[in-house]
């Protein structure tokens, strides 16, 4: 089965209007908290039971992180969105803003009742303004029909949902990064602890959790927490949203139960391109290290099959390389990546991935030297652990990977100035 | 002197129309009234657009008065965010991803032939100010690789026919527009006035 949680309306007409969206029991939860029929701890309790873990690479359980926000507490609270969608490889979030818009704002008003927080914002990346014009057509809809505003549904309960976007900075992805580009700042990550939870967006208690993890929330307390963990397998609840791309012949995003074999789901986006041979697969965003072919062909696509592995499962963002892909290539490209986007607070990052860079682009002009690759090594070495945000070992782990799997290639590349794969 | 009648608006809405002046005024009401700095990203994007695609310094002072920030504020923003640009640029910039499903897919072919049709690289604007190419980091449309994003509209799975199309739509626009981006260009000269007013 496919499409079963947060693409739920993907197969109507117009699946983003509010009539798909109630066709397939879209608000029913709503409706009953505003009748007093769902309580606080019966919703975190589904969630916990859900073993639904956060969609944007962290894999953090949902309920437990909800539970951890003072709901007591006099004040106002925040409810954020993390629509920040930028981990190269992953493309699932703009899907469900486009798509089923209205899903995402029915878990964040049940997040905004669990937490008593009466506003949420919704934080998109800059470069979406087509999610964005849905988004706001979506909350305009949502608000004729008294499911936003005041008393919500004739309750006493409000909340206020409010679309932010960003302006090109995939360090805004880190949650106190991006609380701190909401306030108008730039987005450097905030020290923790204090967690949001306790200081978040204006210095008051906040939950950011990712579009995917709000958008599965009323899925699961309409089918029950029992029924989304059986989709998937244990500690690993529910369907997942895969991005594949790179050198498949059927590219896209497919909603599967967690714990579907690698080899499924590559069958799914139609083999490897071409019908060439695959080499390596990295299984969750450009920040987890890569596998060879023989590893990924034997593994699940869950948290715990690919963390064994030693990769992560992160975003879900699968990225197939075939045969003729250079592998010192590739990490120049994602070495560039996180040296670009460094936010340049903590100095292992922003000088480990200025070098890491500039050593690999000089291997790949054929100007390396035989102690490049441990410095490489060490420089990641260097890097890992030791930053305020979770940057630094996104930009290293890669890396390391690179080097622990496909060291050769980059060994021949100094060598004889020429890749591998050519010869 | 300081001057306590000094309206913080005006600089502004001298140098934008009053519907953009709405459309802050919009997104300031999405926070909380004693917080000033949270429209900024907004503000400056709306500038920028009304700009041709980019942020002058008198600009940004403009934005940091209306929202009663100070103004280092507003430039650390723009200096920070890679969508703001502080030099001038094509008033079409086509950002092409070369990250990593992009150069899988063959962003470089993209590139290339971008750089052969508008005969520039990358970085750079063409004579007329009509275009600039810029690579950007993944853009989250991987599944259509290769990709770019130009006048906020994304265009994915791109051939060199495809691209050809979207070049010839924009000179297609451009040629439409041309009479009512004369116009436009006079209500840019008659601001100029305002720079020397400021020194007041």
């Amino acid at each position: 089965m496919t499409n079963e949680v947060c693409f739920r309306t993907l197969h109507l007409d117009t699946p983003w209007s509010l009539e798909a969206y109630e066709s397939v029991g879209g608000y029913s939860m709503l409706k009953r908290i505003a009748a007093g029929d769902l309580c606080h701890d019966t919703i975190i309790d589904e969630l916990k039971l859900s073993a639904l873990r956060g969609r944007g690479g962290a894999g953090f359980p949902t309920g437990l992180k909800w539970s951890f926000m003072p709901r007591n507490m006099p004040g106002q609270k925040y409810v954020v969105c993390n629509s920040d969608e930028g981990e190269p490889g992953t493309f699932k979030d703009r899907d469900i803003l486009r798509y089923n818009p209205h899903q995402l704002i029915e878990g964040m008003i049940i997040a905004g009742y669990v937490m008593n927080a009466t506003v949420g914002y919704n934080y998109m990346r800059g470069e979406f303004y087509e999610p964005f014009e849905r988004m706001e057509a979506a909350i305009a809809e949502a608000k004729e029909k008294q499911y936003l505003g005041e008393n919500i549904l004739g309750s006493d309960i409000n909340f206020e949902l409010h679309n932010h976007m960003g302006a090109g900075a995939y360090i805004c992805g880190e949650e106190t990064a991006l609380i701190e580009s909401l306030e108008g700042k730039k987005g450097q990550p905030r020290f923790k602890p204090p967690f949001p939870a306790n200081y978040g967006v204006f210095g008051r208690p906040t939950n950011v959790n990712n579009t995917e993890s709000y958008a599965s929330v009323p899925a699961i307390l309409q089918h029950g927490g029992q029924w989304f963990l059986d989709l998937g397998k244990p500690n690993n609840g529910g369907t997942k949203i895969f991005s594949v791309s790179g050198h498949v012949n059927n590219p896209g995003n497919f909603e599967v139960n967690m714990g579907l074999p690698f080899a499924d789901l590559l069958e799914m986006a139609g083999g490897v391109l071409g019908g060439k041979k695959l080499k390596a697969v990295i299984p969750g965003g450009s920040s987890s290290p890569i596998l060879p072919a023989e590893v990924m062909m034997e593994l699940t696509m869950d948290y715990d099959s690919i963390g064994k592995a030693g990769s992560m499962l992160g975003s879900g963002a699968v990225m197939v390389l075939d045969e003729t892909t250079c592998i010192v290539q590739l990490a120049a490209v994602t070495a560039h990546f996180y040296y670009e986007e460094s936010c340049g607070q903590c100095s292992p990052c922003r000088e480990g991935t200025g070098w890491m860079s500039r050593v690999i682009h000089r291997i790949l002009k054929g100007e390396g030297r035989a102690e490049d690759i441990d410095n490489l090594d060490r420089v990641a070495g260097n890097i890992m652990g030791r930053t305020i945000c979770a940057l630094g070992d996104a930009a290293a782990m890669p890396i390391q990977g690179f080097l622990k799997h496909y060291r050769h290639e980059f060994e021949y590349m100094i060598e004889h100035k020429r890749s591998m794969v050519e010869a | 002197m300081t001057d306590f009648n000094y309206d913080q608006t005006r600089h502004l809405k001298k140098l934008i129309p009053a519907e953009e002046i709405t459309a802050i005024d919009n997104w300031i009401k999405k926070y909380p009234p004693e917080r000033k700095r949270p429209p900024i990203i907004a503000a400056l994007k709306v500038v920028q657009d009304h700009n041709g695609n980019y942020l002058t310094e008198e600009m940004m002072q403009a934005v940091a008065e209306y929202l009663d920030v100070p103004h280092v504020a507003v430039y650390e923003v723009a200096t920070f965010y890679s969508m703001f640009h502080l030099d001038k640029v094509g008033r079409h910039v086509i950002s092409v991803c070369n990250n990593i499903s992009c150069s899988l897919r063959g962003a470089d072919k993209v590139i290339e032939h971008l750089q052969n049709r508008l005969n520039i690289k990358v970085g750079e604007t063409t004579e007329d100010g009509l275009y600039t190419i810029k690579t950007v980091e993944c853009m989250a449309a991987c599944g259509g690789a290769p990709m770019l994003e130009v006048d906020k509209v994304y265009h994915e799975n791109l051939t060199e026919e495809k691209i050809d199309q979207i070049l010839s739509d924009i000179a297609a626009v451009e040629l439409t527009q041309n009479s009512s981006s004369k116009q436009h260009e006079n209500d840019a000269d008659s601001s100029n006035e305002f720079s020397g007013e400021a020194q007041d």
